[in-house]
């Protein structure tokens, strides 16, 4: 591993050690984070892929039925049926925080069931009926899906990025820090050997010079 | 911050349809060229956006540009042609980026 280029001085010592404390502390505070949003992802993504099977089921039922009402009357005619929606979905959307990870949060509002159909029963197959009425009761899970899915999106990013940073401490930067600053002692005690050998000399040679 | 949202269905026309009477807006649209163009459009004022799984596999660069940010949540759902697979592997690529491998779909 490379060591920093810096100049093996008592000073840069110090600043080093400080650095390094620093690095392995937010080391251990990243990892800490990494595993707790592990914890997370994993239950929302379980309730995501639950609530995913679910809906591609009930959608494509949904989906089937409506098929079936195409089939025995006109395009012309469902189109006209279903032209001026009666009910309107709406949403209250916000954000909340996990992990420092803004993620949506919706709050849905959906309208009471009767009074849904905005055609008369006289103008449109029943499969249409059953195809419309299934749909509006999937509405508000096809926004927890939204809502749960979206977050798991986020979350592996930010569970990605996350790693690359706490790899990034873990392999780079604290092998470094260790290197230099073993390379800054190694260098002091050198220097620090060479003078007593120095000394030792001088004064063997003033003793000599004595005699 | 709490804001109202819409929602928003992107697909084929004979999927879409089904969408409307349930009160949702509904965005037909045949290819690449013109979903992306739709999202472009749609992404400041809607919440939600549904789209089929057929144009979401198409158009999953600009999906993937729409990632990061909270809003609008882009869901792949499955069209009038059932489910081909694409939502779920949207949630194993999802499992693979975080954990670095599948344990979800292992089996």
């Amino acid at each position: 591993m490379a060591r920093l280029a810096v100049n093996p001085t008592r000073m840069e010592l110090r600043r080093l050690k400080t650095r390094l404390k620093t690095a392995t502390r937010g080391h251990k505070l990243l990892k800490d984070k990494s595993d707790e949003m592990v914890r997370r992802f994993m239950e929302l993504v379980r309730q995501n892929k639950a609530l995913r099977e679910e809906i591609e089921g009930d959608v494509g039922e949904a989906l089937h039925a409506f098929m079936l009402a195409r089939a025995v009357s006109s395009a012309q005619d469902i189109e006209q049926a279903l032209a001026m929606p009666k009910t309107e979905v709406t949403i209250q959307t916000g954000t909340k925080n996990i992990m420092g990870v803004d993620v949506p949060d919706v709050t849905v509002s959906v309208p009471s069931p009767k009074d849904l159909l905005p055609y008369a029963f006289s103008s449109a197959p029943a499969d249409l009926d059953a195809a419309v009425v299934k749909l509006s009761r999937l509405t508000e899970k096809l926004l927890r899906l939204a809502e749960v899915e979206k977050t798991c999106n986020m979350l592996a990013d930010e569970i990605e990025k996350n790693r690359r940073r706490v790899n990034a401490l873990e392999y780079v930067m604290i092998p470094q820090l260790n290197e230099t600053i073993k390379y800054i002692l190694m260098k002091l005690d050198e220097n620090e050997r060479g003078n007593i050998t120095r000394l030792m000399k001088v004064k063997s040679m003033i003793e000599q010079e004595n005699i | 911050m709490i804001k109202k949202g819409k929602i928003a269905v992107i697909g084929d026309k004979d999927s879409v349809l089904a969408f409307k009477a349930v009160g949702m807006d509904t965005f037909s649209a045949t290819n690449v060229f013109e979903t992306n163009d739709l999202l472009k459009h749609l992404k400041d004022d809607y919440a939600v956006i549904f789209i089929t799984e057929t144009l979401a596999e198409q158009a999953a660069d600009t999906l993937e540009k729409l990632k990061s940010r909270p809003y609008p949540a882009v869901i792949p759902i499955p069209g009038a042609g059932g489910s081909n697979g694409y939502g779920k592997q949207s949630i194993k690529r999802d499992v693979e980026k975080a954990i670095g491998a599948d344990i979800l779909f292992g089996e």
